[in-house]
């Protein structure tokens, strides 16, 4: 980010530090002042770091690996799954979260290596189809798999979840340090933002090691790349493991914050929400879909306070919905941008050049 | 017998509007090698144009033949206008874009599509309006024979009329030359004197069209209409279009009706092929299961959406050329 600076600022530590540490402060400082207009906007900025944790997954295969994975929301319901049945009263089950992320990460892993080993050998535009086809097949497994031994208690889903205890701390419920309660809500912003910046750190590592060269080698020629030397479909498929163990992680987080799981929120809508984070904010450059998440995520709620009494105020009854204003704003977002403006907000540089003709004709 | 007579008697009906709609995809797919993602919202809306335009002459007193033929007729232009509008606006500008692009923009019309159809007719399932008087034919003398329906036989024959209409378009006519000149090279059918940019959209048009007709026939044979019902048939659709071999006509009509078999067959042999009670006389120890529940199918009739996709994976791994489709090579 530094590099937006002039460049007498560029190399200062000074600058850097003064510069970090007010993010840090601003970040921490976040949930009090939300929590002050309501504790739905400490929630909203919870679930909008979720899909930063999504997008952030989804960007390592569709960004990275130029990998179009349509059923990503798969992995993360059965991060989601795999949590709550290893946490709730469902089976009597209860273990502490450091155990069932990891499991919850590696099931969803294995599902990825399931998926992506006999299909990575496909073209680009099969495999999206492969993976819608499977995101669906997951959501109709988890609804009928209530019978004949009820695994995933069918459409009803899986409730009272257990919320996630560290420190001694429950967060689930509200602690009181001195006159201040601090509601779960809070404390679930900061254990999310640890994960995120974990997240951001393995990602911004990944992306310029060996690997993440490789990926690019082949999102942006694979014939080459395989001349190169490049296992090609070792590292596809790894892609696709990674992006599947962190949806995973995410989904156990989902549902430990949620307490209430069902296959309701595992849709394709929600895949394709995903997707469009990533293609809004630049796919393969982390900032940009980190922006590119935090965005979809905070403008259909705003949107949600603003055109509903409006349009009380303007035609007296309710025209459009802002769900479904919401949805048209992915729809659109994700053409528009396509049109003009394919490699997102934030283009990487790399992608940039790919995503636009080029005279050479190398993109066809 | 009977159920067997009966599944093959709805797998056909299913497999017909299946092959209609992956006509659909295919020709758009061995021309731009594009899958257009709208193409099962554009079969939901010819459904739900007819629909609307049914529920409005239901009461006038026009002969029922004459209220299907005339919403038919206003269901075609509209998916007609909407195939062409999606590929100039959606489409067009990133043909010489990487694969990727377009694949997108797809997901993405297909998401406005279905959300401006939930805006105009509402998110509640519509009971598609029963017009023809629905009338059963058994098939055979016994009281349990299994029975086909007026409704379709008449999807049946429209669809071998339309598949025929559509061999011939492609075999036998000019358009139909200038489309198979385009969909091999381009560049070189542009050198003599077709107008790729032409023959896209008519492909893009007359694939709509026979979308419309599709949505007309599967509103009609489940009865009921619904925003997001183009979404599950088109990804069938899609399956069947992979199966035969993308890209070829006959591939697409085989796939379409092999899917529709493989449905109704799944659907009605699978809860008694996976029923534990039946595996206990092979592999003992389910009987107190058995005892609680005479019918303890491990993977019922629910699962009937599932068998399309597994189709599809096991044959793109082992053949993905398709049944019919000849070997490409990778363009990806």
């Amino acid at each position: 980010m530094t590099s937006y600076l002039p460049e007498r600022f560029r190399n200062s530590p000074l600058v850097l530090t003064i510069g970090v540490s007010m993010i840090v402060v601003a970040l921490v400082a976040l949930p009090f002042v939300l929590n002050m207009a309501g504790t739905a906007w400490v929630r909203l900025t919870n679930f909008a770091i979720l899909f930063v944790l999504l997008s952030l997954g989804l960007n390592i295969v569709v960004g990275f690996a130029g990998l179009l994975d349509l059923g990503y929301i798969a992995f993360f319901a059965v991060g989601a799954y795999v949590y709550a049945l290893l946490s709730s009263p469902h089976f009597g089950i209860h273990l502490p979260f450091w155990i069932t992320l990891p499991i919850g990460a590696m099931v969803a892993c294995m599902f990825g290596i399931i998926l992506g080993a006999p299909t990575l050998k496909l073209r680009g535009d099969y495999l999206a189809i492969v993976t819608l086809g499977f995101g669906e097949i997951i959501r109709i497994f988890m609804n009928n798999l209530s019978e004949p031994i009820n695994l995933t208690n069918g459409p009803k889903g899986i409730a009272t979840i257990d919320s996630i205890k560290l420190f001694g701390l429950d967060f689930g419920r509200t602690t009181r340090i001195g006159d201040y309660a601090l509601n779960g809500q809070i404390k679930y912003y900061f254990f999310l933002l640890a994960v995120l910046v974990i997240v951001i750190i393995i990602n911004l590592r990944l992306q310029n090691s060996r690997i993440g060269r490789a990926w690019e080698a082949i999102r942006e020629d694979e014939l080459a790349a395989r001349s190169m030397g490049i296992n090609t479909t070792k590292l596809k498929l790894l892609a696709f493991a990674m992006g599947a163990s962190f949806g995973g992680v995410a989904g156990g987080v989902f549902s430990s914050i949620q307490g209430f799981i069902s296959p309701e929120s595992f849709t394709l809508t929600e895949s394709v929400m995903i997707l469009a984070m990533v293609v809004l904010g630049g796919m393969g450059n982390i900032w940009g879909v980190v922006l590119g998440a935090l965005l979809l995520s905070f403008v259909p709620e705003v949107l949600r306070y603003t055109v509903e009494p409006a349009q009380h105020a303007l035609f007296g009854r309710q025209i459009i919905e802002a769900d479904v204003l919401r949805m048209l704003l992915f729809g659109f977002a994700m053409v528009l941008m396509m049109l003009y403006r394919p490699a997102g907000l934030l283009p990487s540089a790399v992608r940039k050049r790919e995503l636009t003709k080029d005279e050479e004709g190398g993109a066809a | 017998m009977d159920v067997f007579l009966q599944q093959l008697v709805n797998g056909l009906t299913l497999g017909c509007v299946y092959a209609v709609v992956a006509l659909g995809y295919t020709m758009v797919y061995g021309i731009i090698q594009l899958i257009n993602f709208a193409h099962g919202e554009v079969v939901m809306i010819g459904a739900m144009v007819a629909m609307s335009v049914i529920l409005g002459l239901a009461g006038s007193g026009v002969p029922p033949l004459a209220i299907v033929l005339i919403a038919l007729l206003a269901a075609i232009p509209a998916c007609m206008a909407v195939g062409y509008l999606v590929e100039r606006v959606a489409y067009r500008p990133l043909r010489s874009a990487p694969r990727l692009a377009p694949l997108i923009t797809a997901i993405g019309v297909s998401m406005i599509l279905q959300h401006l159809a939930l805006l105009i007719w509402g998110r509640n399932y519509i009971p598609f309006p029963q017009i023809v008087k629905t009338q059963t034919f058994a098939l055979s003398s016994s009281e349990t024979a299994a029975t086909i329906t007026n409704v379709q036989v008449a999807i049946m024959l429209l669809s071998i009329a339309m598949m025929a209409g559509l061999i011939a378009l492609v075999y036998k006519t000019r358009i139909g030359i200038a489309m198979r000149a385009v969909s091999q090279r381009p560049d070189v059918a542009g050198l003599m004197g077709v107008s790729p940019n032409y023959v896209i959209s008519f492909t893009f048009v007359v694939g709509a069209g026979l979308g419309a007709i599709a949505g007309v026939m599967i509103g009609s044979y489940y009865g009921i209409a619904h925003y997001q019902m183009g979404f599950l048939l088109g990804l069938k659709a899609f399956c069947a279009a992979v199966l035969g071999g993308i890209g070829n006509l006959g591939g697409a009509v085989l796939g379409g009706i092999l899917i529709g078999l493989i449905e109704a067959f799944g659907a009605g042999y699978m809860g008694d092929l996976t029923n534990v009670c039946t595996l206990n006389k092979f592999l003992p120890g389910f009987s107190s299961l058995c005892e609680a529940n005479s019918n303890m199918a491990v993977f019922g009739s629910s699962y009937k959406d599932v068998f399309a996709f597994i189709v599809l994976i096991l044959m793109l791994v082992f053949r993905p050329q398709g049944l019919l489709g000849e070997r490409v090579s990778d363009r990806a």
